[in-house]
């Protein structure tokens, strides 16, 4: 038997069903944590429950504030200019004065590693935006209508799925050209498929539930009653795809830089500073890769772990 | 008693079960909760013992905890289970493993989900009788053959092969009990083993198990929401409440004579054929003495119906591949067969049958939620079925049709607040502008319902059945519908929070002025709301007329059969 059952029916406090308040009804049952009053104010009581409940939530969230005050305040806060060279000081290990070492011309790999990350999250975010946005409308129509729109949507991802998804992403760079945009719309394409197909299943479910057809009496359209009744439905598990997918889209804009697509050096970038770096590795200056390497990993275990807690932020069943 | 008989004690004595001051805990997220509370009951070889009780009475955990099945959560926080000389708290996991199944077995709730649906009917029997190494690899399939022949199963070699999901819900729970009896147990625990069936299946499945347990001389517990249903069927009962046992007697002595106040709630509030809605509320009720209104039938009544439903078909196509080959038109199969019927102003109208019979459809078709085939459905002079289910969402007529679902939690959307679901409907279709009209009307609207007001922001998982269904029915009154069509609106209630919901709504129809079409399956509760009655079977009506007449004087076969499918305890 599960709790819900067990669950003691307050109910049973106001049995009369007098059409003035129940005057048995005793002071307000209020369950731990229930939503009081305002729904922002529920909101941040349940971000802190979610934060309290996951340790993992908590590291990740953490690390993902500071993730974007790098990106918003990097350039400023970088100690020195990304992109100039100093002969004088190449290639010398991790120190006081360069945290993170500095490369074979000379530059900052601290600074250009705080710096990238403006250009590395604005890649993935749009990137997992357009994907996000065009996948679950895609998705959601041919879950709710089925049909021909689920049968053309239904191949159309099928095939962008039986490319090797990287060797694709490639393709669709080196094809439209090297450019910060292309990457965007390229790993977007690339990603379309988890959103749409996710957003079919579960729309899909609920497309015959009692809500839908009770939002339909209540005069929704079809339409309508897709988009503010179904598909909020499907958000929770949309939300952990969109963390994965947020570390996967990092991995594949600097993949994509590491092979000389995509954002064209000097500017700095993780993927690029990796490639460049790796040449360095057998001669012994190890600093190069592996830190922004290590930069790049921490971003994706960052989304990774946020999944979980994202879904129960948007899940008012975990608000109990 | 103890008796000893040169020294022995006579056997017939011992109790086979016996269970002294059981308690059962759960760890949830907040904190521990006490499910069952110091129960203690004894039930000898070949009685039967009822549990009834309301959902969250920790019935089914008292059951759990005599076979240790408990969720992970869950543990016997106090007392002691013996089940003959086994003290089942103490007993090893593998003494559990050998003693589930075999000498204590357990019919669940729902027999499709009990089942694997994966595997054929007769290889999960076989897998029952080899795990308890009652039967070997040469004769385990007669066996279950014999099995399935045992539980009067007809062509038990045809449907050893048989999957589940080609099965009704009867034959499924007739498969359970196989499985359960397999192993020929000392014990049976019967989980709600009807709720879901049909009324008549119900009957044929517990007079089965009747004899069968008979047969055996088996003992069985039988838990059970339907005091009506467990008094039919047990020598004994004992009456839960939150955990607790507020009651426990023989079931005549219980069932004649009640003690408890809760009993006498209980009893009072299963409809049985006689008295009136009144009568099910509990006596200190406000409500229960006030005269209970009458249809707002006006003198249009008769003349001009508010809905008309003429010649309605609706049919699904069958698997046409055989069909299209030879080049002849796809099988159909006719959910509804040519109905027509009609409902007057302010006149309340049952629609009844068992499942599958096209009830549901009809008043699908009705709410213009589904396009019909052929026919025509007016509603108010106009022929709404005309207009494509599709486009009737923004159609003027749709606020004057409305409708309350079967299941208050399936119909609520998780994802809106108690408010939010109530506002709906008059934010789409309503003329109030500002969001302060909305919040009025949706308090007012919880008012006439009995919904307390703080509870509004609340989210259908916060809430308690009884309190989903009057949101559901605030919903569907919200922009004043002229007719409103109830889906079995009390089918996932407490018989209590039925009473409650069915004096509500009389309440509401006399005020609000509105016409029902009240869809069930359950004749004695649309006995207590309808005026007429339409019975349904295979898609057709079967009979129709006043509900007194229909209940008393039934023509019709099948509904004969459906009003003595009804349980109710033959002293």
């Amino acid at each position: 038997m599960k709790h819900t059952e067990i669950a003691i029916d307050p109910f049973a406090a106001s049995v009369a069903p007098e059409p003035a308040p129940a005057p048995d009804a005793g002071p307000p049952l209020r369950p731990h944590g229930a939503p009081a009053g305002r729904p922002s104010l529920s909101l941040a009581r349940h971000l802190v429950y979610v934060l309290k409940s996951n340790p993992m939530t908590l590291v990740a969230s953490v690390l993902f504030v500071v993730m974007l005050l790098a990106a918003v305040f990097g350039p400023v806060l970088a100690p020195y200019n990304p992109l100039k060279s100093e002969a004088a000081a190449a290639l010398q290990p991790p120190s006081f004065s360069h945290w993170f070492g500095t490369d074979d011309l000379g530059r900052d790999v601290f600074s250009r590693v705080l710096v990238a990350t403006r250009l590395d999250l604005t890649i993935a975010l749009a990137a997992v935006a357009i994907s996000f946005v065009l996948g679950s409308i895609v998705g959601s129509l041919a879950g709710y209508y089925g049909g021909w729109i689920d049968k053309i949507t239904g191949r159309i991802i099928d095939t962008i799925m039986a490319f090797p998804l990287f060797v694709l992403a490639m393709g669709i760079v080196a094809a439209l050209g090297n450019s910060v945009e292309n990457i965007v719309y390229a790993t977007a394409i690339v990603n379309l498929p988890f959103y749409a197909r996710m957003a079919r299943a579960e729309v899909n479910v609920r497309r015959d539930a009692g809500f839908v057809q009770a939002a339909k009496l209540s005069g929704n359209t079809d339409l309508r009653a897709l988009a503010t009744q179904i598909f909020p439905n499907a958000l929770p598990p949309m939300m952990v795809q969109i963390s994965l997918n947020l570390g996967w889209a990092i991995l594949n804009a600097a993949g994509l830089s590491f092979i000389g697509l995509g954002v064209n050096p000097p500017t700095p970038e993780w993927g690029i500073m990796v490639a460049e770096g790796a040449r360095f590795i057998v001669s012994g200056e190890w600093w190069l890769a592996l830190l922004p390497g290590a930069v790049l990993m921490l971003a994706v275990f960052t989304f990774n772990m946020l999944g979980d807690g994202l879904r129960d932020l948007v899940d008012p069943r975990q608000r109990t | 008693m103890i008796l000893s008989d040169g020294g022995r004690t006579i056997e017939a004595a011992v109790p086979l079960v016996k269970v002294d001051n059981l308690s059962v805990d759960f760890k949830t997220r907040n904190g521990i909760v006490h499910a069952v509370r110091d129960v203690s009951f004894e039930l000898m070889k070949g009685k039967t013992l009822g549990i009834v009780g309301e959902s969250g009475s920790g019935k089914s955990v008292t059951s759990y905890a005599l076979m240790r099945i408990l969720d992970a959560a869950g543990y016997i926080a106090g007392g002691r289970v013996r089940f003959s000389s086994i003290d089942i708290g103490a007993a090893t996991e593998a003494e559990m493993r050998d003693l589930r199944g075999r000498e204590i077995s357990m019919v669940f709730q729902s027999p499709r989900l009990a089942l694997n649906p994966i595997r054929k009917v007769g290889h999960q029997i076989e897998d029952v009788l080899r795990q308890h190494l009652q039967a070997s690899a040469a004769n385990a399939r007669q066996k279950a053959i014999e099995a399935l022949r045992h539980v009067r199963i007809n062509n038990p070699e045809e449907r050893y092969h048989s999957y589940p999901f080609e099965l009704s819900g009867g034959m499924c729970q007739r498969i359970v009990i196989a499985l359960a009896l397999a192993c020929r147990p000392q014990l049976m625990i019967a989980d709600e083993p009807t709720t879901g069936l049909d009324v008549t299946t119900q009957k044929a499945v517990m007079d089965l198990m009747a004899d069968l347990t008979r047969e055996h001389g088996m003992a069985t517990i039988l838990i059970t929401h339907d005091l009506g249903l467990a008094a039919s069927y047990c020598d004994d009962l004992i009456v839960m409440k939150d955990g607790e046992v507020v009651e426990s007697a023989p079931a005549e002595v219980l069932f004649k004579a009640p003690r408890h106040p809760y009993t006498r709630k209980l009893i009072r509030a299963t409809p049985h054929g006689t008295g009136t809605i009144r009568e099910l509320l509990p006596e200190d009720s406000p409500l229960a003495n006030r005269p209970v209104p009458a249809s707002p039938k006006s003198a249009e009544h008769k003349t001009t119906p508010i809905l008309a439903v003429k010649n309605l078909v609706k049919e699904y196509p069958m698997k046409a591949s055989a069909a299209r080959r030879r080049g002849e038109p796809a099988p159909v199969f006719r959910a509804v067969d040519d109905i027509s019927f009609s409902v007057g102003h302010g006149e309340s109208v049952g629609l009844v049958g068992e499942s599958g019979c096209g009830k549901s459809t009809i008043s699908a078709m009705a709410m213009r939620l589904l396009d019909p085939t052929s026919g025509s459905i007016v509603f108010q002079g106009q022929d709404i079925g005309a207009i494509p289910a599709g486009r009737f969402a923004t159609s003027e007529q749709r606020p004057r049709l409305q409708m309350v679902f079967q299941d208050p939690t399936d119909s609520l959307n998780p994802r809106f607040s108690a408010a939010r679901s109530i506002a709906d409907p008059i934010r789409r279709m309503g003329k109030l502008g500002s969001a302060r009209a909305i919040a009025e009307r949706v308090e007012q609207l919880a008012e006439l319902v009995g919904f307390p007001a703080h509870l509004l922001d609340r989210f259908p998982h916060q809430l308690s059945g009884g309190q989903k269904a009057r949101v559901g029915i605030a919903r569907a009154i919200a922009v004043d519908p002229a007719l409103l069509v109830l889906d079995e609106p009390t089918a996932a209630l407490d018989v209590s929070v039925q009473a409650v919901v069915l004096n509500l709504l009389v309440d509401l129809r006399a005020r609000l002025n509105m016409s029902y079409l009240f869809v069930s399956h359950d004749l004695s509760v649309v006995r207590l709301l309808c005026d007429r009655v339409i019975v349904m079977k295979q898609g057709r009506i079967g009979e129709q007329g006043d509900c007194e007449t229909v209940l008393e004087h039934p023509t019709n076969p099948y509904t004969k059969a459906l009003i003595e499918a009804i349980p109710h305890p033959n002293f």
